[in-house]
Formats: C-alpha cells, sequence, structure tokens
C-alpha cells in the first residue's frame, strides 16, 4: 500500500494553499485528491475578480485564481489525482479512495480535509420542482457548462452569493426579476448590491418566500412580507412570473469524512452548523487529521487560502521540515492574512465563534 | 440554452459533437460536458418523477452533493447527470 | 462610521446622503476643475485593489486593508485606470468640463454587447432607473483592464452624478 506524508482531500483553494505551503517547506511525497475533472474547487466557477488584499490575489478574478494555483502544485511536484473520490479514512490514516472504477487505498502520515460545503434550501411549498436550483449550482451550470437552466430569476437570499450570482445570471443573459431576503438588511456588501440595483434589479429585504407554483417546473414564485419577527404578513404576498428560482440561503460544511475520523464537532450556526472543532493550527481532535476552507466552517475563498495554508505549515512543522520557530513565523504571516475578514460588520460572527472553537480542544492542539 | 458568448468567459471554443439518446430522441451533446448540462441546453428539465408522489425533480447542486438530477444511464439507474459526462451513443432514461 | 441610509442598508441604492460623507468623494470644487475619480465605496470589508492601481498614489487605503478608500484629489488626474481595478465596480470618473451642455461619466461594463462609439445608450441611476440616453464618446478595453471594459458616455450636465450604468438599446 502506498504511503504518502501528506494526502489533501479536496483541490479547492484550501487544499491547494495546503498542500503547496507543505511542498515549499520541504515536504515530499504529498498528493492532492478531487472528485472533479479540474483544480480549483468552487474557485471554477468565479468569474469576478477577488477583493481582499495581495496575499489573497485581490483583483485576479477566481477563474484565473484557479489555474494558477493549479500550476503552482504541478510546478511544486505534488501529485495530483482528479476524479477521484475519497469515499473515507480508516484506521491509521487510511484513506480509501475510488477513481475510473477501481478502488484504492494509500496511508498518509498527515492529512487535511478540505472538502469545502454543500448549499442550503428552503423548504416551501414547489420547492423540489425543477427550476429551482442553489445559487452556486446555476453557477456552475452557467460558468462551468455555459447552460443556463432558464431565463427568469428569483434569487432568494442577499448575501454574497445571492448577489454576484444575480450579477453573473445578467451576464450570462437572463432577467432576474428580484432578489429577497428575510432579514431587514442586505447581507452581503453594498458593492455588490449596487451593482445590480442600478441594472434594474430590486432587492427587497423583510420578505420570504411562500411558494413555488408550477406543474412540471416552476411557473411562478409567491413572496410574503415578514414582520420584525420574521412572521409572514398576511395580504402582502406578491407574485413572480419566473421559470427558476435560486437559493442562495446559506451553506454547511461537507464533514462526512471528519465524523467517519471521529473528530470532535461543534454546533455553530453563525459558522454553517456542525463543524469539526480545530486548534488555531487547524488540526483537529484526531492527531494528523487538520481541517481547512469551508469544511472546517463557512467563510470564502479568501480566508480558505489562508487556513488551508496554516494547516499546510502545521503539518511541515508536525512532519520535522520546519523548526517551531519559523512555523510560528509563516503562520503569524497567515494569520495576518486572516484578520481583516474576521473584524467590523462582516466579521464579528466569526471573531467570536474561533474562540468557541478553540476552547474545545484548545488553541495549541492535542500535540501539547 | 447555450451561452455561446459571454463577456468574461468569452466564445465558446470548437467541441466534439457527440450523439445521446433519451427516450427515443437523438440529441447532440459536447463530449466531456456532464449529462444534465447537455438535456438542459436542450430544454429539458425534469429528469425523473419520484417513486410514491410521481413529482418531477431535476438538477439542484449540480456538483454531485444531492442527488436530485440521477438518471438511469446505459442501463444503471442512480446515476448523478451533473457529474458524469456524456459518451458518443449513451442512453438515457428517467427513473421513476 | 456613520451608518448608511435605510436606503443602503436595505435596498442597495446609496443616497447623497451616503455619497457626501464618503472618504472616496471628491469636492464640488474639484470636480469643477476636469475628471476626476469618484468612488462610491460604502462599507468596510477587506479590499484594496485600487490603492495598487493608482499610477498617482491618489488613492490610500492602508495597513488596515477594511479602511474605506480616501481620494486625494489634488493628486488625482482623473486617468480612470482604478475603474476597471476596483472588483466591486464601485468607481466611475466624472468629467464635468466636456463641453458646455454635456458632462462624460465613465462606467465600467461587463456585459455584452459592447457598445461602439457614437452609439446611443440608455443611461441609468443608482435604482436602475432610466433618467437619460447619452452617447458613447469612447470605449477603452486593453488587455490591462481584464475584461472590464470601460465605457465613457456623454450626458446632460445635469446628470452626471446620477448617471452610473448603461443599457444598451435593443437588450432587454
Amino acid at each position: 500500500m502506498e504511503t504518502y506524508e501528506f494526502a489533501v482531500v479536496g483541490g479547492g483553494p484550501a487544499g491547494m494553499s495546503g498542500a503547496i505551503e507543505a511542498a515549499k517547506a520541504g515536504v515530499q511525497k504529498i498528493a492532492i485528491f478531487d472528485e472533479n475533472p479540474t483544480l480549483g474547487g468552487q474557485l471554477v466557477k468565479q468569474t469576478h475578480k477577488f477583493f481582499g488584499g495581495r496575499e489573497h490575489r485581490a483583483g485576479k478574478r477566481g477563474i484565473d485564481i484557479a489555474s494558477a494555483m493549479a500550476k503552482e502544485c504541478h510546478g511544486l511536484g505534488i501529485d495530483v489525482m482528479k476524479d477521484t473520490v475519497v469515499w473515507g479514512i480508516f484506521k491509521g490514516n487510511t484513506v480509501a479512495l475510488y477513481n475510473e472504477g477501481k478502488a484504492q487505498r494509500l496511508t498518509a502520515k498527515a492529512i487535511l480535509l478540505a472538502t469545502g460545503a454543500s448549499e442550503n434550501n428552503i423548504a416551501c411549498p414547489g420547492w423540489t420542482l425543477p427550476g429551482v436550483l442553489g445559487a452556486g449550482g446555476i453557477q456552475t451550470m452557467m460558468n462551468v457548462h455555459r447552460v443556463l437552466p432558464g431565463n427568469r430569476i428569483l434569487m432568494v437570499g442577499s448575501g454574497n452569493v445571492g448577489l454576484i450570482v444575480s450579477y453573473q445570471l445578467l451576464q450570462a443573459g437572463a432577467k432576474v426579476v428580484a432578489v429577497i431576503d428575510i432579514l431587514p438588511r442586505i447581507g452581503g456588501y453594498g458593492v455588490h448590491a449596487s451593482k445590480i440595483t442600478r441594472l434594474s434589479v430590486p432587492i427587497l429585504t423583510s420578505h420570504s418566500l411562500k411558494e413555488i407554483i408550477g406543474k412540471d417546473r416552476v411557473e411562478a414564485a409567491v413572496i410574503i412580507k415578514v414582520d420584525s419577527k420574521n412572521k409572514p404578513i398576511p395580504g402582502t404576498e406578491q407574485r413572480f412570473d419566473v421559470d427558476t428560482v435560486c437559493l442562495s440561503v446559506g451553506l454547511s460544511p461537507l464533514a462526512e469524512l471528519a465524523w467517519m475520523c471521529g473528530c470532535k464537532f461543534l454546533y455553530v450556526p453563525e459558522l454553517g452548523g456542525w463543524m469539526p472543532c480545530r486548534s488555531e493550527k487547524m488540526e483537529t481532535s484526531v492527531p494528523g487529521i487538520y481541517v481547512a476552507g469551508d469544511g472546517g466552517g463557512i467563510e470564502e475563498a479568501s480566508t480558505a487560502m489562508m487556513t488551508g495554508a496554516i494547516a499546510g505549515i502545521a503539518v511541515a512543522e508536525s512532519l520535522g521540515y520546519l523548526t517551531k520557530e519559523r512555523s510560528e513565523e509563516l503562520r503569524k504571516e497567515k494569520t495576518k492574512g486572516l484578520d481583516p475578514f474576521r473584524c467590523k460588520d462582516f466579521g464579528f460572527r466569526r471573531v467570536a465563534n474561533e474562540k468557541l472553537i478553540e476552547n474545545i480542544i484548545g488553541s495549541k492542539g492535542v500535540r501539547e | 440554452m447555450r451561452i455561446l458568448e459571454h463577456p468574461i468567459l468569452g466564445k465558446m471554443p470548437p467541441r466534439k459533437v457527440v450523439k445521446i439518446e433519451m427516450e427515443g430522441r437523438v440529441l447532440e451533446a459536447f463530449e466531456g460536458e456532464p449529462i444534465a448540462a447537455a438535456l438542459t441546453a436542450h430544454g429539458i428539465c425534469v429528469f425523473r418523477y419520484t417513486r410514491v408522489r410521481k413529482e418531477p425533480r431535476g438538477i439542484s447542486c449540480a456538483i454531485g452533493q444531492c442527488t436530485d438530477c440521477v438518471m438511469v444511464v446505459n442501463g444503471i439507474p442512480n446515476t448523478r447527470t451533473c457529474v458524469t459526462r456524456v459518451e458518443d451513443g449513451m442512453k438515457i432514461q428517467r427513473q421513476e | 462610521m456613520k451608518k448608511l441610509s435605510k436606503s443602503a442598508a436595505a435596498k442597495g441604492v446609496l443616497k447623497r446622503e451616503d455619497l457626501g460623507r464618503l472618504p472616496g468623494m471628491p469636492s464640488e470644487k474639484r470636480l469643477k476643475k476636469g475628471p476626476v475619480a469618484i468612488i462610491e465605496c460604502a462599507d468596510e470589508f477587506p479590499c484594496n485593489p485600487c490603492e495598487a492601481a493608482c499610477p498617482e498614489q491618489a488613492i490610500r487605503i492602508g495597513e488596515d486593508i477594511t479602511n474605506l478608500p480616501v481620494l486625494d484629489e489634488d493628486k488625482c488626474t482623473g486617468c480612470g485606470v482604478c475603474i476597471s481595478a476596483c472588483p466591486g465596480l464601485a468607481i466611475f470618473v466624472v468629467d464635468l468640463t466636456y463641453s458646455q451642455k454635456e458632462a462624460v461619466v465613465r462606467i465600467p461594463h461587463e456585459f455584452l454587447p459592447i457598445p461602439g462609439k457614437g452609439e446611443v445608450v440608455k443611461c441609468l441611476n443608482r435604482e436602475g432607473k432610466i433618467i437619460t440616453e447619452g452617447g458613447v464618446v469612447k470605449v477603452i478595453n486593453p488587455k490591462r483592464n481584464d475584461r472590464t471594459p470601460v465605457i465613457w458616455v456623454a450626458v446632460p450636465r445635469e446628470f452626471a452624478q446620477d448617471v452610473r450604468a448603461i443599457r444598451v438599446s435593443d437588450t432587454g
């Protein structure tokens, strides 16, 4: 059975960053496994320019960040196995893979789970009709596969994903009849909202989705105003003739492999629900198993790059490639890259919850 | 509907055409694309009917997580069409 | 930082009162002198490509990249490089001195079709209402813009501070 020093499950921004940092520190046998035909995770559908600072590759389009990072991985001699599903992790850090009809097992001294997240749904009448998709789902269809499943769309959720995908739907030639949000405030950045309001897409806050109407597919959607306690106000229904309803109502970490490994979990609603606890080095309660990116709590791609890097640095230290001091230095640098996303109006929730997560197994992790 | 020209993605590059068959209908698809994309391009949105209540289902997450889009592909049921790539001569059926 | 208006928080539309408070806004005095950047960035989140892009160092964010961009209107030449550098497409350049009756608003426009010089386009305000028509004076779309063309539209002067989007006629 083949042995790797470092196995990374998931080739998105977190996984690639982890592998890259470990490789730069000198870790020898590194593999990234991804179930998709290309590396990049969610980056491959992000056609917009990224925010942040230089370390987050701000100003570059997500699609280009994906190919640049993939190129870096190949250049560093990291083994990349695409179209490969990691379906289990067993005793002794045994990784079970499935690829092209063949099952395989290998072991790794350290494993990084960078498996991302799945989209949430709203279970209102009609929610299962063809034409109801996740916002990320429609983004995949239009930006990766270049097909539009509909032309008249109601977007539910005004966080950054809902706002950005609405803009991208306009770019793809579709009409977005409205963006709704149950809260009284828009969830995402003002600039993302302005980009679509100035193109005649109304944003209706304090509105909820009441029902979706249609026989074999979406034909209309009914929204309703809510009061300050989020209770629907009868008589305020509004009907939109649409063929598509996009749900952009949050993400939940995909943490099945962490459950399998026996990692300790915590339920943190602000970060997407059940998530594996981890130290500031991104190590879970199981020694040698690390977690980064959305799989370790919902945040965004820019922070996934940082948490992935922190995990990679910790792995390199644990395998003896970095001294404690050097590892501390590098980690401080990457943490600096996280701080701007964890402060002020948009980041305050993260800070409080980070403390909560670290308290479960201690910020230094299980090794000390 | 296919997006032939896009302000960021550019023009669709030339792609090899393959033929798949869905319940007697021959459909043109691009080699390498997921079955779900090909069907969507042809305006097909009902991929199956649920077993008990016969409710129509289609694409939901589009990345292989939710299994809403499963169909019978070359005789194999529960195939996730959003992550399974088309092949020339593939036979697709709605499962019930 | 002062709270934004209800219109901004609930509808995504910045009002005059929100804009007037922003450090990225030039003064009336500076606007009368010639083309200048208008940075309509009102939320504090991490982002600083505009600072790096400006060849005159006229935009300052500083070490804390969640700071709102501050415009140094005396250093700003109105070159417009920042328009396509801004990932939020929140920067415009306004030239009130274009002619007696018209001003030019330079707008980032990431849509097809890209209008051509001389074309007449519909001009929309921040609420997405069509408020006037404008003539396309120039289209800037070099490789450096990374697929963010900048359209120079000539509009009646009184609309210069309201026009923030265009719609190419015969699109939906």
